[in-house]
């Protein structure tokens, strides 16, 4: 089986986010990135599959500047066997359409069986590229994915609805998949693996060679949301803040006299 | 403007955020029709023409049959968006006719002024005005963003494309059992969420809670953990709750807990990153760890 995984890498959600001059994006300096963690869930389905189907051959494939090689090496010390990174300076600037006609692009010739991603993006949630890149290629497509089997020629997964439902799937090869979070439990990679990872193929290609399409959106500009009208911040020593808490609470709500 | 409306059904009754894409029409002034799929009797309440197709016929879930439909509602409709709800029906389907059609997709649409359409960033922490470059464009809606309006009677016209062969086969719905707590009841939930960073910790939110006289709730993360069972999550794919009192303990505030828990009576937020989104509903929000902070509240409580 030939399987390629997507990769996105992302800052840490808890970062302290500034807007940038051009209003139209955060400052990315001072950020730290990881892996978005739905893609870990995806990553880790990617190398059950292949390690449970012998022959197969696992791509990990990621678009940005040069840190996002730090994913890519990291899915290869998971048991990915090579990589590709796409090197796109102004991956921030891309849309969905575009990232996704770039990933076709690559994988149209490469015959992938399987195409794992993320369901979202954290920074930016759109939950667009797997569906384009489905369409792109004309493969299946199912999201939402928190059950994965390999059958004979087919995959049955469960896609999480609603309030505690689930649907049961059957789904024709070739596919995209776009995984969601309690997949599976991803694992660490161990540092002989790390090491590993060092001496396997990572290949670079230039954005400017995938990519033929102009965006489909425009972002006009970035902000911060509004605070609820009236809430209340306290900040300072944890003794006080807890006594000021009571106060309100008794004061406020009926539940605490 | 002219909107098409991509309604819901499942297991047979017509999803509620369905009547969220209707009032978003109406909210800004746009004409629209809507397109289902749903049972051939099913009742609509909605001033306007819909399409409807059998789900006898093409199943509730068969995105390659469900796309033709589409695609055939938007050839009789010209419509300028086409809007979908924000759920694991909408995101599955939306981008699929997007890419089919190369018109533009924006996803999680919260608010839109003069053809520019505001969609959250970073687990919410930003807001982003968008506008999409082509003509047409496929959108689909935050549930809970927009009023539904529920009133009307439909001018029903049925949507028939014979057979499609699908990629994507649905075999059946499987329905988790509902066993442990019933947060739905709970007047107080102290709820946890990854940052208090181990599972050990939860000891505090759980000695506050019963402090309270109240329930242990939960953000998902918590639960794919299995630091707490599925019956303790709150949000979208968890329960949704409206206490007097909600304590979000080391929870950032995604929309999709949000939603579980924005009805709440009153909302505190423990957190240490000030700029959490769970700042946008909390009536309280504490700056600290939790982890030292819970406990000290919780022996002033008792003692007082
Ligand atoms: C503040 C902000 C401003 C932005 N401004 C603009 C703008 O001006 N113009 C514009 O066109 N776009 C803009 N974007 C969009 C941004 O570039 C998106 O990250 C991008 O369009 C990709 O979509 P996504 O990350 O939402 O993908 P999703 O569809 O949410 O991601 C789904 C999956 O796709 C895969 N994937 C996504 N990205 C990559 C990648 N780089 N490499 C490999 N796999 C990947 C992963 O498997 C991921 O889980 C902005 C985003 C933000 C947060
Ligand atoms: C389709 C879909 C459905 C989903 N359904 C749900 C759902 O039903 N319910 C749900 O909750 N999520 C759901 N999610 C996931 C959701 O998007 C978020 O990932 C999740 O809510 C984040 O949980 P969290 O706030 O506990 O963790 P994080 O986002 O990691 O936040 C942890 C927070 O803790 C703070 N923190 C860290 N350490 C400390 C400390 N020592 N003291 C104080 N604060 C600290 C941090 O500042 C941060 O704000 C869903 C996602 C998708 C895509």
């Amino acid at each position: 089986m030939k399987i390629l995984v997507c990769v996105k890498q992302v800052p840490d959600m808890e970062s302290k986010f500034k807007i940038d001059s051009s209003s139209k994006w955060y400052d990315q300096s001072d950020l730290v990135y990881k892996i978005n963690e739905y893609d870990e869930y995806a990553a880790e389905e990617a190398v059950r599959l292949k390690e449970k189907v012998s022959g197969s051959e696992l791509t990990v494939l990621s678009i940005g500047p040069e840190r996002v090689k730090d994913a890519i090496r990291k899915v290869l010390a998971m048991g990915a066997d090579k990589g590709i990174h796409i090197l796109d300076n102004e991956e921030h600037l891309k849309d969905p359409f575009q990232k996704a006609s770039a990933i076709a692009e690559y994988a149209k010739s490469e015959n992938f069986d399987i195409i794992f991603t993320g369901l979202q993006s954290q920074d930016r949630g759109s939950a667009q590229l797997a569906p384009l890149l489905a369409g792109m290629l004309n493969y299946s497509f199912v999201s939402t994915v928190v059950a994965f089997e390999n059958k004979e020629g087919y995959v049955e997964v469960a896609r999480e609805l609603e309030g505690g439902l689930r649907a049961k799937v059957k789904v024709k090869l070739p596919a995209v998949v776009a995984c969601q979070l309690g997949l599976n439990t991803p694992r660490y990679p161990t540092l002989p693996n790390i090491m590993k990872a060092k001496r396997k193929e990572l290949k670079t290609v230039n954005i400017e060679e995938l990519l033929k399409v102009e965006p489909l959106i425009e972002t006009e500009k970035v902000y911060f949301p509004e605070r609820k009208a009236g809430g209340i911040v306290l900040e300072g020593k944890a003794d006080e803040m807890a006594d000021e808490l009571i106060k309100i609470l008794k004061e406020k709500t009926q539940v605490v006299k | 403007m002219k909107a098409l409306l991509i309604g819901e059904s499942k297991q047979g009754k017509i999803e509620d955020s369905t009547y969220e894409l209707v009032g978003f029409a109406k909210q800004f002034g746009m004409e629209s029709a809507m397109f289902i799929v749903a049972k051939s009797d099913s009742q609509i309440a909605y001033d306007g023409k819909v399409y409807l197709a059998d789900s006898d016929k093409y199943k509730e879930y068969n995105p390659d049959a469900h796309k033709k439909l589409i695609e055939e509602a938007i050839n009789k409709e010209n419509p300028d968006y086409i809007i979908f709800s924000h759920s694991s029906y909408g995101w599955d389907m939306a981008f699929r006719v997007a890419a089919d059609l190369k018109v533009a997709p924006i996803s999680e649409v919260v608010d839109y002024k003069d053809g520019t359409f505001v969609v959250p960033c970073c687990n919410s922490k930003f807001r982003r005005e968008v506008k999409p470059k082509t003509d047409k464009a496929v959108l689909t809606l935050q549930g809970g963003a927009f009023n539904p309006v529920i009133e009307g009677t439909p001018q029903v016209e049925t949507l028939d494309i014979g057979d499609v062969e699908p990629s994507v086969e649905f075999i059946d719905y499987e329905v988790q059992e509902k066993t442990g707590v019933d947060l739905t009841k709970a007047e107080v939930i102290v709820s946890v969420g990854r940052g208090v960073g181990k599972k050990e910790n939860i000891e505090f939110e759980k000695e506050l809670a019963e402090t309270l006289g109240g329930e242990l709730g939960a953000s998902r993360p918590v639960v794919d953990a299995e630091w707490l069972d599925q019956s303790h999550q709150v949000g979208t794919t968890g329960q949704t709750v409206a206490p007097k009192l909600y304590i979000a303990c080391g929870i950032s505030g995604a929309i999709q807990h949000l939603a579980g828990m924005k009805k709440s009576g009153f909302v505190v937020a423990i957190n240490k990153d000030k700029d959490a989104p769970i700042g946008e509903v909390a009536d309280v929000f504490v700056v600290a760890d939790v982890n030292e902070f819970v406990p000290i509240l919780t022996k002033k409580l008792k003692s007082a």
